[in-house]
């Protein structure tokens, strides 16, 4: 095994195209680590991201947000403004694991992670979060949602890194919120979750929004049908009915330990009421 | 094999060593250096008795390579006491015995201390939200809770 610090991304892309074995990317390592301990990955390469420019910052630009791929969870829920802008997004960031995971862990990571359960890929989903993805044919900005294609499995081809997670500048009016279902009260792993991202006019209607389940399916669920029934309405009682009925309606869910086909469904409707109440209100609504 | 040549600062200290890449800064810091303040409970990052600050961040060294220690800074339980001096926090565990069995101990101080670090006044519910990344199956967590009280008490008087 090689374990490589580089400093470039050429030098990150480079190494990782070039490489005859399994190869992996550290960031945080809070998943890469475990695996190796269990025998569940063994690479022959580990490529180190944290010391590669701007790998490590937020950066507010013109456009939002530029969090590079190896920003602790812990640091976002520290940046103010990244908070205020997008709530939803860091609190589901902060949900991952105690607060020594926190000091490590990556929403990027948690991304490239693929599994069904991430907290913080329904957030970005919801927030139409866009991956900066950097490879040997040069870069290419993706929907967040393209990068999970089944449990542990991503779209990214050889040689390929994320090299930053892009949000949007917050109109007025515009909120997000994120919850999930535990049978504790932390450091869980979601049985199901929603995350939903709003913008509202002056008179409270819903101009736009994007619903996401996770833990509902194999990968993370953009629910369209749901959207369409929020945009246009304010949220009185049908439409957070409907809102729910659609929901539960649109998981696919597996039965396992921590919950079933049939609670993993109506839980689903049940916190996408809750989340979009929140959404609603963040972004001004009443 | 050689190793990696890392060089690092631990508890204020220079320190070199060589290390595998797919060695842990847990297993650096015991079996390398003979710094076994740090346990090793689960090995997976859920118990929290591995726990050290990187940088001033709360990690488990368990889920760090050791040779991602290059150029950091790393402080450890080894150096939480000055001298025979110990730290408000250790006498307060002693105190409110806090500690039964000790294998979560160093993990459960080096946590507290960057609690205490980072906001010197924590409401109880903000202690134990803190702690919630260390384990420890024999005191019930309330005396511990108490111990940090009334250290940061201590250490507000200070």
């Amino acid at each position: 095994m090689r374990y490589i610090r580089p400093l470039s991304i050429e030098d990150a892309v480079g190494e990782l195209a070039k490489a005859v074995g399994p190869a992996a990317i550290l960031a945080g390592g809070s998943d890469l680590l475990v695996r190796m301990k269990g025998g569940f990955v063994e690479p022959e390469l580990i490529v180190d991201i944290k010391r590669i420019g701007g790998f490590s910052d937020i950066t507010e630009t013109a456009d939002g947000f530029r969090i590079g791929a190896a920003v602790p969870c812990a640091v976002l829920g520290e940046h103010a403004a990244l908070k205020k802008a997008w709530p939803g997004v860091v609190e589901a960031a902060k949900l991952i694991g105690s607060k020594q995971v926190q000091g490590r862990c990556t929403i990027t990571g948690n991304l490239c992670n693929a599994s069904p359960a991430a907290d913080s890929v329904p957030a970005l989903v919801a927030a139409g979060a866009k991956a900066v993805v950097a490879g040997p044919s040069g870069k290419r900005t993706i929907a967040v949602e393209t990068v999970p294609t089944g449990p542990g499995r991503t779209s990214l081809a050889k040689g390929e890194i994320i090299e930053a997670i892009l949000l949007d500048k917050r109109p007025a009016h515009a909120g997000d919120a994120y919850l999930r279902f535990i049978p504790r009260t932390e450091m869980d792993i979601a049985v199901v979750s929603a995350g939903i991202n709003l913008t509202l006019d002056d008179k409270g209607i819903i101009k736009t929004a994007r619903v996401a389940l996770g833990a509902a399916a194999p990968t993370v669920l953009l629910v369209e049908e749901a959207a369409e029934a929020l945009i246009g309405r304010t949220l009185d009682d049908g439409t957070l009915e409907r809102l729910a009925k659609i929901c539960s309606g649109a998981c696919r869910p597996i039965d396992d330990k921590r919950g079933t086909i049939e609670f993993r469904r109506k839980v689903a409707g049940v916190l996408a009421q809750r989340v979009a109440a929140t959404a609603y209100k963040r972004a001004g609504g009443k | 094999m050689a190793g990696i040549a890392v060089s690092t600062t631990i508890n204020g200290d220079g320190v070199e060593y060589l290390c595998q890449p797919d060695e842990t800064l847990l297993d650096v810091l015991r079996d390398r250096l003979g710094l076994t303040g740090a346990k090793e409970g689960c090995g997976t990052g859920d118990c929290g008795a591995c726990s050290v600050i990187v940088d001033g961040r709360l990690v488990c060294s368990c889920l760090v390579l050791g040779a991602e220690a290059e150029g950091r800074k790393v402080e450890t339980i080894e150096g939480m006491a000055h001298g025979e001096q110990l730290h408000p926090l250790q006498q307060k565990f002693l105190e409110h015995a806090a500690l039964q069995c000790g294998i979560c101990t160093p993990g459960f101080l080096i946590a507290a201390k960057d609690l205490l670090e980072k906001n010197p006044s924590p409401t109880e519910e903000e202690i134990r939200f803190g702690l919630a990344g260390n384990l420890c199956r024999c005191t019930g967590y309330d005396k511990i809770v108490r111990a940090v009280q009334d250290a940061a008490t201590m250490m507000k008087g200070a």
